[in-house]
């Protein structure tokens, strides 16, 4: 096998149903190159990198290895040539160990005592490029960037010279981004060629070489980024000049809408995931609860909104005590809840977009009579969420399925708005949005609070958190490190508390004055 | 060379639904065809024997119809279990339980009541046997997690296994000489048929309105939608605050319920007696899964795929006469559809190319 020097795709279109999704689009990478391939959700990165992959096939255009055409029909040719691709979504079996999910996807696994081999090569590799893993582990008690290792060296072990990641990042913490970049370099350092598909501004300027920006299907620029910086690729992106930050209006502080009060919460593998957590929140307020991911924030959602059991402690909203009560009388108190992961949680995926805008408001009475469904609204409020959400689909009898992630959010985001909860629990509501969506949702979130709601915000990015919320929680192995205020200027040390090694507090209630 | 390219195919039409259940119909037929072929018969003349059989005559129609009546009420149920995902293996065990009700409210009040009240009860009866046989797994499947496949299919047998229990014992009949077997129904709960055939026209009548009415309870209801969403995402009725268990009780109890109406039919309309449960039901609960499958879970269309099915029970065991051919032939032949028409998904769900490649 030739060792890829350069790759060029020429030409390529692809369009599903008369839509556009690559037209025209050229690009090149060298070896020992970082490519960023950079755009808005359904700009039609993904659907490139599968033609490259061989899961699609264009329809027309060519790819060029070291100047000559192949031709991939399926991702086996395309592991044969040296391209390795690690998708968003890991594809590992959870209940195999590690090394037997390396060994499944080797090409060359030996018949009998595949683990033995293999064990030597993963080793070289390993210390090659510094991956820390335990080979015997199970992959569902991995963490998801050690899952993400796994991923890659399984495409190393295939002699992969090109490897493409799929958003590699959305689904890491802070600390594994800056561990994935750095396996990276050292991998780039070795010659090897690296496509980097994300709509992360900052992550494009600090790893890629190049960077090439798609929008609506075509190339509509691209850079050397030691040549640009984050405003002039933001713009090419969205297609017009972009303001990176919000105003926001200072609203006075309204009633008390929730109070918890010492909850426990026990996580999935039966170790407690919340600890003691007491908060209030007001009306006409955004909370946000910050920090590294899997510290226990989605375990709290999911206790507010009755999807898990709390062990101790109370939640009330208005007063009213809804302490594990069951998910639909908690909505029915006025507490709406965009969940962390969206696809798994918020809809099914097979029935059409009007049954999935009334997810969980078909019991209303503006949509039910007795117990029959009354489909004319439905539609009409479907319908009236499609518009003022933007959701792109050509139609609402189409299986939510095949919309693109982007879409699906908002469709959630709308129906969970669109009721005017007293409470919206939202989870990383901007998660994997492009720069335009994500400004549209914030400021509907900003709307949503200025009409009266409060909303309870958890996201890692904590740009989002200083734009939208007045007050912000710390949470740190399922503790409050502390509740600021944003304007408060020892927010400086947020990062501490996010470590866990400082504690801080301008909260009554979290400081026990109150009772 | 050649290469197969597949892909996910996005627009799924109700007529493409539709032509890709008729060709894996063709498909299938042109398997057994084979079949035929090895052993000994002209699979054109057979396959022809099959319909003409079935379809081809007032005696063959009014045959088909006769036996369509089990599988379209329980082929009706199961679509509703099938798609909240609750496979529900057990309507034959079902069916027999609404049998046993059934005819335990026949002997003891059918004597002393007119046929106007005596039939309501005997089919009330049925229903409730069938739906307590059907929400025993659903009890154990959402409090205790166990895999309904295995406890639906497994309490066939003890359905089974009881009703031959109360029929060798308890409930053996005088007029048997010995025999197992219960004593006749009283005519009261004898079912009226058309002249000149078997039709127990009540439990028809009975099935066409559960068809309507459970297509009216999937698409149109509360309960259908969250059985839907159950079935597409639990994940996601878990967050929509969708009461698992009380949506699989109903269900289950529906869908067990009309196969416990199936099992009245068979025994006040057919046998008037309850005997060894093959003679009960010849797998209706079993050939009703096909039907369902081919009726792509819609309980409307449960009527035309449960006629059809019944056809191949009418033709296949004429031919099995006429031809000489072994006794599992109509067996064989639902086997080789059923596999056919679930490969018959793949192609809908798929886009299958073939295309020349230049290397």
């Amino acid at each position: 096998m030739i060792k890829i020097q350069r790759l060029e795709m020429k030409d390529i279109c692809k369009s599903f149903q008369g839509i556009h999704a690559n037209k025209d689009i050229n690009v090149e990478v060298n070896s020992g190159e970082i490519l960023g391939l950079l755009g808005e959700n359904g700009a039609g990165k993904t659907t490139l990198m599968n033609i490259l992959y061989g899961i699609y096939q264009p329809d027309s255009g060519s790819i060029l290895i070291n100047g000559k055409p192949v031709r991939i029909a399926n991702p086996l040719e395309s592991i044969n040539l040296g391209i390795g691709m690690v998708h968003q979504h890991f594809m590992l079996i959870q209940n195999h160990s590690v090394i037997e999910n390396i060994a499944l996807g080797y090409k060359d696994t030996p018949f009998l005592f595949p683990r033995k081999i293999l064990r030597q090569k993963i080793k070289s590799f390993s210390s090659q490029f510094d991956f820390q893993i335990d080979l015997d582990q199970k992959v569902w008690q991995l963490s998801a960037g050690e899952q993400q290792r796994v991923e890659i060296i399984k495409t190393l072990l295939n002699g992969a010279d090109l490897l493409i990641l799929d958003e590699p990042t959305s689904v890491l913490t802070a600390r594994e981004i800056k561990e994935l970049i750095d396996i990276l370099r050292r991998m780039k350092a070795d010659g090897h060629s690296v496509i980097f598909i994300s709509h992360k501004l900052n992550e494009i300027m600090e790893i890629c070489d190049h960077v090439t920006v798609l929008r609506k299907g075509r190339i509509v620029g691209g850079a050397q980024t030691k040549d640009t910086d984050k405003l002039g690729l933001a713009r090419m992106m969205v297609g017009k000049d972009v303001a990176l930050t919000m105003d926001r209006e200072k609203l006075p502080k309204g009633d008390r809408v929730l109070s918890v009060r010492n909850i426990h919460v026990t996580g999935d593998k039966g170790v407690a995931a919340v600890k003691n957590v007491s908060f209030e929140l007001y009306k006409n307020e955004i909370f946000g609860v910050a920090g590294v991911a899997g510290n226990g924030q989605r375990e709290l959602a999911e206790a507010i909104t009755g999807i898990r059991p709390i062990d101790s402690g109370k939640v009330r909203i208005n007063g009213r005590d809804i302490t594990n009560l069951s998910p639909r009388q908690i909505y029915d108190y006025g507490i709406s809840h965009v969940p962390e992961e969206r696809i798994r949680f918020g809809i099914a995926p097979g029935l059409f977009l009007y049954d999935n805008a009334i997810l969980k408001q078909h019991h209303l009475k503006k949509f039910s009579k007795w117990y029959f469904l009354n489909y004319e609204r439905i539609k009409l409020h479907t319908k009236s969420i499609i518009t003022e959400f933007r959701v792109a689909t050509h139609a609402i009898n189409n299986q939510i399925r095949n919309l693109s992630g982007g879409n699906i959010q908002k469709l959630i985001l709308g129906r969970e708005i669109s009721e005017q909860p007293q409470l919206l629990v939202a989870s990383h509501p901007t998660y994997g949005l492009d720069v335009g969506a994500t400004r549209f949702l914030r400021r509907h979130l900003l709307e949503l609070c200025r009409q009266g709601s409060a909303v309870l915000l958890f996201s890692e990015d904590l740009d989002e958190i200083f734009e939208l919320c007045d007050r912000v929680a710390v949470i740190f192995a399922g503790e409050f490190m502390g509740i600021l205020d944003t304007d408060d200027e020892r927010i400086n040390d947020i990062g501490m508390m996010m470590a866990g090694s400082k504690r801080m507090n301008s909260d009554p209630v979290e400081a026990g004055l109150t009772t | 060379m050649i290469r197969i390219i597949t892909s996910d195919r996005y627009n799924i039409t109700p007529l493409r639904s539709f032509m890709t259940n008729i060709a894996a119909l063709g498909a299938g037929i042109l398997a057994i065809s084979l079949i035929f072929l090895a052993a000994g018969v002209n699979p054109l003349y057979a396959v022809c024997q099959i319909f003409i059989e079935s379809f081809g005559s007032i005696y063959g129609i009014k045959e088909t119809i006769t036996k369509a009546i089990p599988l379209i009420l329980i082929g009706a149920g199961l679509t509703l279990a099938f798609r909240a995902k609750f496979w529900n293996i057990g309507a034959e065990g079902q069916l027999l339980m609404g049998a046993v009700f059934a005819t335990w409210t026949a002997q003891h009040l059918g004597p002393a009541l007119p046929p106007a009240l005596i039939v309501p009860l005997i089919f009330t009866a049925g229903f409730i046997g069938g739906a307590l046989w059907g929400i025993i797994p659903a009890i154990l499947k959402i409090k205790y997690a166990i895999n309904e496949v295995i406890t639906t299919l497994m309490l066939n047998y003890i359905c089974a296994e009881f009703l031959t229990m109360l029929i060798v014992g308890p409930w053996k009949g005088k007029t048997r000489f010995g025999f197992p077997g219960t004593d006749p129904l009283p005519d009261s709960a004898i079912l009226g048929v058309l002249p000149g055939s078997r039709i127990h026209y009540v439990t028809l009548i009975l099935a066409i309105i559960c068809s309507v009415g459970l297509c009216v309870l999937i698409y149109k209801t509360r309960f259908g939608y969250e059985a839907r969403v159950v079935g597409e995402n639990p994940d996601a009725g878990k967050y929509a605050g969708i009461d698992f268990l009380k949506t699989s009780l109903i269900l289950m109890a529906v869908s067990g319920g009309l196969a416990g109406l199936a099992g009245v039919g068979e025994v006040a309309g057919i046998h008037h007696y309850l005997g060894y449960p093959a003679s009960v039901s010849s797998g209706y609960g079993f050939t009703a899964i096909i039907v369902a499958w081919l009726a792509k879970l819609n309980p409307l269309f449960a009527i035309a795929s449960g006629l059809f099915f019944a056809g191949i029970i009418v033709g296949g065991d004429a031919i099995q006469i006429s031809l000489g051919l072994p006794a599992a032939t109509v067996e064989i032949v639902n086997g080789i559809l059923l596999i056919f028409l679930i490969m018959g998904d793949y192609f809908l769900y798929n886009k299958i190319q073939i295309c020349r490649s230049r290397a």
